[in-house]
């Protein structure tokens, strides 16, 4: 940092190749492949840009401007179309959520079958509020929309993975593996 | 009367779900999949194709029922631009969980659905558009794209015929509307759902202005079939206007929720009990939406009446519409209004916001609905919930709004008392819950 600094003294026009180079996020090279592949799939290399941005969440985990503004540049379009998408769909993170992100499921079939009460039990439990992240990073809760598993409700997606037909003593389960860095395939 | 085993229902069109490793290409080739294709593409025109599902019958699956060989037909033959057929794998709808059986359990049969319906309508480039929160099933079927290349099924030359098909997996990221059509179409563009006036319709002008063709996870899936056993086998099951079988998934209040797959035109009441095992223990049912959060609900006496039919015709009769074939169950603990609330804060997190009475209407809704529920509504409020939602219905680009004003019509038609009792009474009907 401190030679960065330095050379920022000198000239700005340095300055700028050397935060291009050393500061700015770049993907890994493999993903920047993997984008160039996907553009071929396409008549318009717009239609790459979800794809880009499910890449982009694995690896630098949510959206800033600056983030945006480098994914504009690797697919060479206008940093508004990125905005658009981003602002969008609601998968796509704006802030920080935790390493675990709970999203349970509140629509018809999961809370007829005790969605509210899942809610609260996992709130109470990881003593967080709704959208918050715990102390540790580790966890997050937020209320999504049918998760298309109302027949094994209640649903809650964590991260990837659905888990379903839940209950206290499957939630108690679910946490302590978590917390223990093992991820269930099912409860 | 319509061939039933009501108690030991068994799928027919579908019964790879049931068979285990059926997501495995050398396993659905041992049981003779892609022969079907495989012969269609070399010893069939196209235009024969479309007319074998024209006679089918067979009618769209994601919701609107349209005819699906007719679908086909509309894609103009003189037209110098590439062709796209895209499956609609957005499954988004609330109750609404069948086409997740077919994407994690039997993928080759939608890749296979897919090869014949590319060659009818002249596409040599497929997308299937899922949605983002089905990252397990995304897997699957992109392990068995990968299989399908790697099998020749998928690629130049495909089932060494001289037919080339590209098929790519395009993962939606959480928003309702990318099921319509052309929202999907705009998403799969890389932009915000935002659904298109229509005309022109997507056959004309879709996907990159070309023309395309949309269809449903299941439509898509029951067409290798059809073409196996030609459009009388596929008519040997259901009734005249509504051929074929269809996937019912069942959810909410009732002893054995699932999917089901069950020959159109069947008894609904002997479905409900006999099938799906009647209501829980010391329950009842009160009240029913049988395709899906946005057709309306019926009550209990509706649902169980003789001329309610599992069949686009049927559902009709009784005021309601089979839909999507997502059936979700009321018993008589559940609270209407409630029930009411929670579907129409759906709708006001989805609308996406392009016409003023989806966008400000969906969202009065929920706040009226939402005071009412908690005690604090006001006796014109019932009228004007109703006079919010026929203000909505018919009066918007893509039918979210219609979706978002129904179940607010024929709950009020349906149980008006139970909203009058909560704003005399400022709770919910005694012996209902507030879930
Ligand atoms: C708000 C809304 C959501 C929809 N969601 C879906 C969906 O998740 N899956 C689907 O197949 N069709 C959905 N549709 C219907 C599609 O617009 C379209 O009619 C369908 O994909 C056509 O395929 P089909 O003819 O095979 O049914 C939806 C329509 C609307 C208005
Ligand atoms: S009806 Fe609603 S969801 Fe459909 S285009 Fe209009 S605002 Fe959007
Ligand atoms: S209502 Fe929760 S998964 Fe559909």
């Amino acid at each position: 940092m401190q030679w960065l600094v330095s050379v920022h003294l000198m000239s700005l026009q340095v300055s700028w190749i050397v935060e291009d180079k050393f500061v700015k996020k770049s993907f890994q090279p493999e993903t920047l492949q993997k984008i160039e592949r996907e553009k071929q799939k396409y008549p318009d290399k717009l239609s790459a840009l979800l794809p880009t941005l499910w890449w982009a969440q694995a690896e630098f985990e949510y959206f800033d401007t600056e983030t945006m503004d480098y994914i504009a540049e690797v697919l060479g379009i206008s940093k508004i179309r990125v905005y658009e998408a981003v602002t969008f769909y609601t998968m796509f993170h704006r802030k920080p959520v935790g390493k675990y992100h709970f999203q349970v499921c509140h629509n018809i079939a999961c809370s007829l079958l005790g969605a509210e009460h899942i809610i609260q039990y996992l709130q109470k439990k990881l003593k967080i509020e709704l959208d918050e992240v715990s102390k540790d990073g580790l966890f997050s809760i937020t209320r999504v929309e049918c998760l298309g598993s109302c027949g094994t409700a209640p649903v809650l997606q964590m991260n990837d993975r659905y888990y379903e037909n839940l209950n206290e003593s499957k939630i108690d389960f679910l946490i302590e593996e978590l917390i223990a860095g093992r991820i269930p395939e099912t409860l | 009367m319509i061939d039933f085993d009501y108690k030991n229902p068994e799928k027919i069109v579908f019964k790879n779900i049931d068979i285990p490793g059926m997501r495995y290409v050398a396993n659905y080739r041992k049981k003779g999949g892609y022969e079907t294709a495989r012969t269609v593409i070399a010893e069939w025109k196209p235009d024969d194709v479309i007319e074998e599902v024209k006679k089918s019958g067979l009618r769209g699956r994601g919701g609107a029922g349209f005819l699906t060989g007719l679908k086909w037909s509309f894609i103009p033959k003189d037209s110098p631009l590439p062709k796209y057929l895209i499956c609609n794998a957005d499954e988004s709808e609330p109750g609404t969980f069948k086409d997740r059986e077919i994407l994690r359990f039997d993928p080759h049969s939608l890749i296979e659905g897919m090869i014949i319906g590319a060659y009818a309508i002249g596409a040599h480039q497929g997308y299937i558009y899922i949605r983002g929160e089905f990252a397990q099933e995304a897997n699957v079927v992109n392990d068995a794209i990968e299989e399908a290349y790697k099998e020749g099924v998928l690629g130049k030359s495909i089932l060494k015929t001289n037919w080339d098909f590209d098929l790519h997996l395009y993962r939606g990221a959480g928003a309702y509307i990318c099921g319509e059509e052309t929202a999907l179409i705009e998403s799969l563009e890389g932009k915000r759902g935002h659904p298109r006036n229509k005309p022109p319709f997507p056959a004309v002008q879709g996907f990159n202005q070309s023309p395309t063709i949309v269809n449903n996870v299941e439509t898509l899936a029951a067409v290798p079939y059809i073409l196996k056993y030609g459009a009388q086998g596929y008519r040997k099951y259901g009734t005249e206007k509504s051929a074929g079988t269809k996937l019912f998934s069942v959810c909410g209040l009732i002893k054995k929720p699932g999917v089901y797959e069950v020959p159109m035109g069947i008894s609904f009441k002997r479905f409900l009990y006999e099938t799906c095992g009647g209501p829980l223990e010391g329950r009842e049912f009160k009240a029913i939406i049988p395709g899906g959060s946005s057709v309306p609900l019926i009550t209990r006496e509706m649902a169980e009446s003789e001329e309610c039919t599992m069949d686009y015709e049927g559902f009709q009769k009784v005021g309601t519409m089979l839909g999507s074939g997502g059936v979700i169950v009321y018993d008589n603990s559940v609270c209407i209004v409630r029930a009411l609330e929670i579907l129409s804060r759906f709708y006001a997190h989805e609308s996406c916001g392009q016409c003023t009475p989806c966008r400000e209407g969906t969202g009065w809704l929920y706040k009226v609905l939402h005071r009412i529920e908690n005690g604090l509504g006001h006796p014109d409020e019932i009228d004007l919930i109703v006079d919010i939602a026929n203000n909505i219905d018919g009066e918007t680009i893509c039918p979210l709004g219609d979706a978002a004003a129904w179940p607010v019509q024929s709950a009020v038609k349906n149980f008006r008392s139970e909203f009058e009792y909560h704003i005399t009474h400022h709770t919910c009907l005694p012996g209902t819950a507030k879930y």
